[in-house]
């Protein structure tokens, strides 16, 4: 609405992906998503392909997108009455926000895990049972528990005290309750949002190993301020940037790089990119 | 002393000086500063004074005047207006407890209704929802006379016809605490933090499923310690009842749809109080300090409620 009245912008190139960012199987496909929230634009003409059984990263500055990005994959942003999502967005083929698609089956099969810990405030037995519950998969709960806190890494800390209250675990024990929750319910995808930015370096470090080891059976998208992090866990990185129109006045996010992981951070091909790895803005 | 005399002397002469001027700086209050704060202090706690003298009076001269009068007489006998010192609130008190247990079956479910409606599905950016909210906080504020005579037009008589029985007075005290209810189960259901919510859509469960397991057991405490406080507010109210049919005297036990009249514990005192014999005085004393005793239990019920089982984000 704002912007039809603007004076043309100059309009940047559309990105293309590199040949050698293709992956090889892909879980997502994104053709010119845009995201508005009462009309103004959040992030604009994102184009890209994330791939099965990798951790793809999304960087870029405060503001840029990410996480809207990000919440366009499971329809989280169907909860923000005022959210619009453009474009086509494939799910292993399937239009994700095609007319018969039910948004809470989606975020059975895409699950999420959030910036700040939110366990429930129940027993931690009872958080990770939580969605098998739901679902009615009531056979075999407790291997169902244990195999997801194994998973998460949290079932030596926690098997002791099962019943006890989930806030009584520390911030980095509650993040991996969450993400225990999380493949608990066994899904196919698991979305991070800047899950380690309430974190201390070790419940990080502990976090981004498991990140690691859950990619051989789910695929993986983190957002991240980290840049160090996204070079540490992820195989392909997306980088975003906010662009302003001719008046400054709105600012969107744009993709403006999305390739293998060690491309963009040793050999990007955009000169914004390079900037923002090596520090110089940001 | 002799080498690096001097020097010694004034760095200890520039230490002293400087705390000097610290501690002028800390002690050094305008006079009036402090005379202003003792006035303002003083006067606050004035005004807690003159809230509590308030009640403090009623205490003492409920008890002064109805000590004599309590006795188990006083819950187990019925009203009689020939013998003042056996006469009782039985009726009354039955009639209190059964007005009550009404309320609640109407008020909760109805009052987490729409406070569930309100908090989790309406969408406030429409002008209907917006209106309805502005005007349950109306309601709240509306005198309790003129729920009476809505009760009276549409209850007693009208669409509803129950005639003047218990029924239809619960049913208007019900209607009179609702936006209470209402505005106190919005208020816990707000204290839920909206990450629970999603951290619960995120695996996949509905919004119903999300209310059911997360939101309203989180929020019971709340919720229960503002139906506490609502239901105590429906105990001692008066005026509705006397348009729906509460007779003032009733010397037998009420039922809730009995047509022979029902009575109420203010409504009860209010009648001893209004006759002019010192024995019926004391037997209204002793009713206000029975109903006292059971609405500050309830009140202290309701704030131990919460205090003890608030979950803390």
């Amino acid at each position: 609405m704002l912007t039809e009245q603007m004076p043309k912008i100059e309009v940047r190139p559309e990105f293309q992906s590199s040949p050698a960012s293709e992956a090889k199987e892909k879980v997502f496909e994104l053709k010119g998503i845009d995201v508005s929230y009462s009309g103004v634009p959040a992030v604009k003409g994102i184009s890209m392909e994330i791939g099965r059984n990798e951790v793809t990263a999304m960087i870029g500055p405060s503001g840029c997108g990410k996480s809207t990005l990000l919440r366009c994959l499971n329809r989280m942003n169907d909860l923000i009455p005022t959210a619009e999502v453009e474009g086509e967005l494939l799910y292993r083929g399937e239009d994700l926000y095609g007319p018969n698609v039910d948004p809470v089956q989606v975020r059975k099969l895409i699950g999420m895990v959030f910036q700040k810990p939110n366990p429930f405030p129940k027993s931690i037995y009872d958080n990770v049972a939580f969605g098998p519950r739901i679902l009615g998969r009531k056979d075999g709960l407790d291997e169902t528990v244990e195999k997801a806190l194994r998973g998460a890494a949290l079932w030596e800390e926690a098997k002791d005290r099962l019943g006890d209250n989930a806030f009584g675990l520390s911030g980095g024990q509650q993040q991996r309750l969450c993400i225990a929750r999380c493949i608990a319910v066994e899904p196919d995808v698991i979305l991070m949002d800047e899950p380690c930015s309430a974190l201390d370096p070790i419940s990080t470090g502990k976090i981004e190993d498991l990140m690691i080891e859950l990619k051989e059976q789910f695929s993986i998208v983190i957002v991240t301020h980290n840049m160090q992090q996204a070079a540490r866990v992820s195989d392909r990185t997306a980088f975003l940037m906010t662009e302003l129109d001719a008046t400054e006045n709105t600012r969107w996010g744009r993709l403006v790089e999305y390739d293998v992981t060690e491309q963009v951070f040793t050999n990007p091909s955009d000169k914004r990119t390079e900037d923002y790895v090596s520090g110089k803005v940001g | 002393m002799e080498a690096g005399g001097v020097s010694a002397r004034r760095s200890r002469l520039a230490v002293a000086g400087a705390r000097a001027t610290t501690e002028a700086m800390l002690r050094n209050q305008p006079r009036g500063d402090v005379i202003r704060n003792a006035v303002f202090a003083g006067l606050l706690l004035l005004a807690v004074a003159i809230a509590l003298a308030g009640l403090l009076a009623l205490l003492i001269q409920a008890f002064a005047k109805g000590s004599s009068a309590l006795s188990a007489d006083l819950i187990t006998n019925p009203p009689s207006t020939a013998f003042p010192d056996k006469a009782g609130y039985r009726p009354a008190i039955i009639g209190s407890l059964q007005l009550m247990a009404g309320v609640m079956l109407f008020v909760v479910p109805v009052g987490i209704g729409a406070a569930l409606y309100l908090e989790e599905y309406a969408d406030s950016s429409r002008w209907w929802n917006r209106l309805i909210e502005v005007n349950i906080q109306n309601l709240a504020a509306v005198p309790s006379i003129i729920y009476g005579i809505l009760g009276l037009a549409f209850i007693v008589r009208g669409p509803l016809d129950l005639g003047f029985t218990l029924a239809a007075g619960s049913l208007t005290l019900a209607l009179l605490v609702l936006p209470m209810v209402i505005i106190a189960s919005r208020e816990a259901l707000r204290a839920v933090p909206s990450s629970i919510r999603q951290g619960s859509l995120a695996l996949g469960a509905t919004q119903w499923q999300t209310i059911r397991t997360q939101v309203l057991p989180a929020s019971v405490p709340g919720i229960a310690t503002g139906v506490i406080l609502a239901v105590s507010r429906a105990l001692g109210e008066t005026a509705p009842l006397l348009l729906v049919g509460a007779t003032v005297f009733v010397t037998f036990d009420p039922t809730p749809f009995g047509a022979d009249g029902y009575s109420a514990m203010p409504v009860q005192i209010f009648n001893y109080a209004l006759r002019p014999q010192e024995e019926f005085q004391a037997l209204a004393a002793a009713g206000i300090i029975v109903m006292l005793v059971v609405l500050l239990a309830m009140n202290s019920f309701a704030i131990w409620l919460r205090n003890r089982y608030e979950q803390r984000w």
